[in-house]
């Protein structure tokens, strides 16, 4: 049973007093994913620091399990932090670095060895003890990091966008392979990335962060689907954002308008390409096909509305439509937003 | 099948350039280690008439230059190993520490260097002259150890910053205490490059003559002091060569330990290369 618990942490950087971490708090459960995902600057590596001991927090406090870790340093903590940059020790080979940890407890060389050779098993580099860090491909290197980490058996594994230095391939290989371990050992894990792929194929739950704030903390599906901020709806995925203003139950912009039955006033309707339909239209159209490009599998269509606003749709058959064509739009779902909230969605 | 020869064209300036270093730098040495070897080499001769051992053989059986080869030793061990001792710390808080005027110290190391080397040796013998640290071993270690604090500071200071952090907190993260941490895993990282850094240390207090000969004269004479004496006061030339060869015997040695435990990276790195 480890549970981490993150209560009002701020972090305020002397240098510039900028504030990186602002008034977060989290809960993770026991043996859940959460993933922490923003945009550069968002304050989720400061926050994983923390957490892991590499940062104080300015204010607030973090708790394992009930005990408060907020003032212990990274070496007294039940946590295991696998680094961007994997940070393994070059000058020793994989078994010294697995075992380094397991021989400051003072385990013994049987138990050391067994210990390692699972564990290296369970990342799949069964022999590889031997080895040396420089003779390892970057997946191996990175999978090594984190059995150093899993070999120590900590309550908390964080993960600090461990996968953002190796290719795409290797990547979403790695991804599922981190997430079948992780499940197998049922251990709590907070897992930061920039990447959104990462964080909906991988997390329980996504925490959306935005200048050290939370944005959103929700299921993915629902992080995807039902997005409570213009900034989640943005970073998420694709999303055509476009700001118009509401009249009698009418959002209308540029020569395009929909109902929307929220109050007269600004708004900025939300609507994801796989949601909205287009129709070729050689009277009354909404909008202009700037390009379309054919992936194979779907079609993407750049339109322009009639002040050159980009919304993008996707189609199932890209042959239909030519680039200058005038189309209809259709929204089969859409969020509309105010104020930074969300103020209808249908 | 044809096969094609690209024909590289021959680089005249390199060769001329190889040649001319190998000259500058080869023909002296050269030069001193045929004397040394030579029992009697004449004008106009251009190779010696006679080789032998017999100037070896003379200048081995003098106690002065048994006692200044020990006293050379003795005094380049310990400076090196003080210099290590203090400067090694301060590398590690120059690399790792934010602290008040850190620019400014960590520039002041190249003062010593930065105005003619004999006027700052005379204004420091003026104080050790108050302080009866003149023809003393301690005095002319004091002298010597100003010089290494050059590589002692700046080469370190290169190779603990070129250490990842990273890999220092994943040490923490393993549970390694602060002092663990610079053991297991900072000084095997920075440790071929402060090897080459005790090394030049070492090297360069071996061969270190001015502070000596101004500071520890004429009681404490090491074998570079020895070897001037030698070369201003005896005609002979060969009892200078055979210093001279003799001389080259530690930094020989030293190069060869060296080769063992540092790559020419580590050379580069302290440097910021």
């Amino acid at each position: 049973m480890s549970v981490l618990k993150i209560k009002d942490v701020s972090k305020i950087f002397p240098n510039g007093n900028v504030r990186a971490v602002d008034s977060f708090s989290l809960e993770v459960a026991d043996g859940e994913l959460v993933c922490l995902l923003g945009p550069s600057g968002s304050g989720k590596s400061t926050l994983l620091r923390m957490v892991g001991g590499f940062e104080r927090p300015t204010s607030g406090e973090m708790t394992i399990d009930g005990e408060d870790i907020t003032h212990v340093p990274p070496e007294k903590r039940p946590t295991g932090m696998v680094f961007q940059s994997h940070a393994l020790w070059t000058h020793m080979n994989v078994f010294k670095n697995l075992a380094f940890g397991l021989k400051l407890r003072k385990v013994a060389p049987d138990e050391i060895k067994r210990r390692v050779e699972a564990v290296l098993d369970l990342v799949g580099l069964a022999g590889y003890g031997t080895r040396h860090v420089a003779q390892l491909s970057g997946g191996q290197q990175q999978r090594v990091a984190l059995a150093r980490s899993l070999v120590l058996e900590p309550k908390i594994l964080l993960l600090d966008e461990p996968f953002a230095s190796l290719d795409q391939h290797l990547r979403e290989r790695l991804r599922e392979e981190v997430r079948d371990i992780q499940q197998r050992l049922k251990i709590t894990t907070l897992f930061v990335t920039h990447g959104q792929d990462e964080a909906l194929s991988m997390a329980d739950r996504i925490v959306v962060m935005r200048d050290g704030k939370t944005e959103q903390i929700d299921r993915p599906d629902v992080v995807y689907r039902e997005p409570q901020t213009p900034f989640v709806a943005g970073f998420i995925g694709t999303m055509n954002l476009i700001e118009g203003n509401v009249a009698n139950g009418i959002f209308s912009k540029a020569g395009y308008s929909t109902p929307l039955p929220v109050s007269d006033g600004p708004a900025i309707l939300a609507v994801r390409p796989e949601a909205l339909d287009l129709a070729v239209a050689s009277e009354g159209s909404q909008g202009k096909v700037h390009r379309v490009t054919d992936y194979g599998t779907h079609g993407l269509v750049d339109l322009e509305l009639n002040d050159a606003t980009r919304v993008k749709a996707m189609v199932s058959h890209p042959d239909l439509f030519r680039a200058g064509q005038g189309v209809t739009l259709a929204p089969r779902a859409i969020a509309a937003y105010r104020d930074g909230v969300v103020i209808h969605r249908a | 099948m044809t096969s094609v020869t690209i024909r590289r064209p021959t680089d005249w300036t390199g060769i001329i350039f190889a040649v001319v270093l190998t000259l500058v730098i080869v023909l002296p040495l050269v030069v001193v280690g045929t004397w040394a070897f030579t029992n009697v080499w004449r004008f106009p001769a251009l190779i010696p008439q006679e080789f032998g051992l017999r100037f070896w053989n003379q200048t081995l059986a003098r106690a002065d230059v048994w006692s200044s080869i020990t006293m050379s030793l003795t005094l380049a061990t310990t400076v090196t190993f003080l210099s290590a001792l203090v400067c090694l710390p301060a590398a590690y808080a120059f690399a790792r520490l934010d602290f008040p005027g850190r620019n400014i110290l960590f520039f002041s190391f190249l003062a010593g260097h930065a105005f003619p080397k004999f006027g700052l040796l005379v204004a420091i013998a003026g104080i050790f002259l108050q302080l009866n640290l003149i023809g003393t071993f301690w005095g002319v270690v004091l002298i010597q150890l100003v010089g290494t604090l050059l590589f002692m500071i700046w080469i370190p200071v290169a190779a603990f910053q070129s250490v990842d952090r990273r890999m220092e907190e994943a040490a923490r993260d393993v549970g390694a205490s602060p002092m663990r941490v610079f053991w297991s895993i900072t000084l095997p990282q920075a440790g071929p490059t402060i090897a080459a850094a005790i090394l030049l240390s070492f090297v360069g207090t071996f061969y270190e003559t001015e502070g000596a000969w101004l500071i520890g004269a004429p009681q404490v004479r090491t074998l570079p002091v020895l070897m001037i004496s030698f070369i201003n006061n005896q005609p002979v030339i060969q009892y200078g060569a055979v210093l001279s060869v003799l001389l080259w015997v530690p930094s020989f040695i030293a190069l060869l330990f060296a080769r063992r435990v540092v790559n020419s990276g580590s050379f580069a790195r302290g440097f910021g290369g």
